[in-house]
């Protein structure tokens, strides 16, 4: 399978990446790991005529401690993120989620950024930022402006970023000790989640694939600001869902895993 | 596109369309066709090369992608023609191969996999090599070649 043409532009920063992009409106696309859009480009699902290759970019690779938050440039790869040393210490939810994303190959090349610009529900760093109540920092020709996570994904693989934009950055609270868990099921190794949950204790319940958007557990959330145990939270994991059903699993089958999830979850963070 | 690149240690400078992919680059423009297309959707691993060191999925990445970078496909492993690498010699002797289509991305894996971790025990090795597939070998013998690449004892 090959990719229809297209021109091919190295961005050398930031700036020229927004100007590219700005230049070419609709046609272009970012190309950072590849592994989301090259895929696609291959199944012709994605044609654009112009690829601005932002992978070099490696001023924009690092996990970086500003006090109170982490702060990870947007082509951080999943790979770093699983053995940076610092997420580990203060931010273990996402550190051990990246180690499930794919397998070693997909994770030497994909980034933090492509998987959440990407905005794919089954995707699992999605709901680990969702679940931190991450921000994410964005710059374009207007300058940079800030949205937090549980505003950015909008629609199915849709985001809040307009088509001149970049993502740059992602904050993330340190949440050191604080509980945490990631579950994720799925039925074969580097497949990926059939429904999965990351939930982190004193910020919220991210859900994978139980929706058009990733998306947060609202009425989970609710139930344990008002104090229920982590059986009755777990038993309104569904609610407020909307998951579609395809050859891996039927939409109640979904319904279903979300609660029993939440509930693994909740019981291993020590909820 | 002019791209320059290291392949096996040689410096290779050639004319590509930015549509090429780095595994078709390797095979139809460089004649290196130890690297296998599997299922050409990034899911087996057969393809898998090394690029500054790390395993990648060569169907997936594309050749201008590698402009510049040093990549590794299973030419170029061996330090002779006469001499195997480590990794080779192990999934020799521990019958890590039957019909060998797998092998070289199951090897540039494992090389990958040490090389972060060198002394994985066997579920390390069992996940390091989950991007791989293979249909013949059930596994158990690849993952006997490379803890003993590793340099551990295992049964026979
Ligand atoms: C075999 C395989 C298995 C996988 N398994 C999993 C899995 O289990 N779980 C999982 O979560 N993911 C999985 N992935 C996806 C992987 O995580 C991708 O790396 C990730 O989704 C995209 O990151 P990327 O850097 O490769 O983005 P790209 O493919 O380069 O880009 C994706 C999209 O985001 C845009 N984009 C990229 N960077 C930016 C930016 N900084 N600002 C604005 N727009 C940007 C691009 O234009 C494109 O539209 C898998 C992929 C493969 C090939
Ligand atoms: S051919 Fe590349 S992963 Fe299968
Ligand atoms: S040896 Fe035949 S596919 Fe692995």
């Amino acid at each position: 399978m090959i990719p229809a043409a297209f021109d091919y532009k190295r961005a050398p920063s930031v700036y020229d990446a927004c100007e590219l992009l700005s230049q070419y409106g609709d046609d272009a696309k970012l190309l950072a790991g590849g592994h989301s859009l090259l895929p696609l480009m291959k199944l012709r699902l994605a044609t654009p005529s112009v690829l601005i290759d932002v992978g070099r970019l490696t001023n924009l690779s690092y996990v970086l401690d500003a006090g109170d938050e982490i702060q990870i440039g947007a082509l951080t790869r999943h790979h770093t993120l699983e053995t940076d040393p610092l997420l580990k210490a203060e931010c273990p939810l996402l550190a051990h989620a990246a180690s499930h994303v794919g397998d070693p190959q997909v994770r030497h090349r994909g980034t933090l950024g492509g998987t959440l610009a990407h905005g794919d529900p089954a995707s699992d760093l999605p709901a680990v930022v969702l679940a931190l109540n991450g921000t994410m920092v964005i710059r374009g020709p207007r300058g940079q402006r800030e949205v937090a996570a549980t505003d950015f994904f909008t629609g199915f693989l849709e985001t809040a970023l307009e088509p001149d934009e970049m993502l740059i950055q992602v904050r993330l609270p340190k949440t050191g000790g604080a509980g945490w868990s990631f579950q994720k099921f799925n039925r074969r190794a580097q497949d990926w989640a059939i429904v999965g949950v990351a939930y982190a204790h004193g910020h919220g319940v991210g859900l994978i694939n139980m929706g058009p958007t990733p998306m947060r557990a609202s009425a989970v959330e609710q139930a344990l600001s008002s104090g229920a145990s982590a059986a009755d939270a777990a038993a309104v994991a569904a609610e407020g869902t909307d998951p579609s059903a395809d050859l891996n699993a039927s939409v109640e089958f979904r319904r279903h895993l979300a609660q029993v999830l939440v509930r693994r979850a909740l019981v291993e963070a020590g909820v | 596109m002019e791209i320059s690149l290291t392949v096996n240690g040689e410096a290779r400078t050639s004319d590509v369309e930015p549509r090429l992919l780095l595994v078709h680059y390797l095979r139809t423009v460089l004649g290196l066709t130890g690297t296998n297309v599997g299922c050409d959707t990034s899911s087996c691993g057969a393809c898998t090369v090394l690029i500054d060191g790390e395993s990648v999925k060569s169907c997936t990445v594309l050749a201008v992608q590698a402009d510049g970078l040093d990549v590794t496909t299973i030419e170029g492993l061996a330090p002779s023609a006469e001499e195997m690498h480590p990794m080779q010699q192990a999934f020799r002797e521990h019958h890590g191969l039957q019909c060998g289509y797998c092998t070289p991305g199951m090897v540039l894996a494992a090389v990958s996999l040490l090389a972060e971790n060198p002394s994985p025990t066997e579920r390390d090795v069992r996940l390091g090599l989950e991007g791989n597939l293979c249909r013949c070998t059930g596994y158990h013998n690849i993952v006997k070649a490379v803890l003993a690449a590793a340099g551990q004892q295992v049964s026979p």
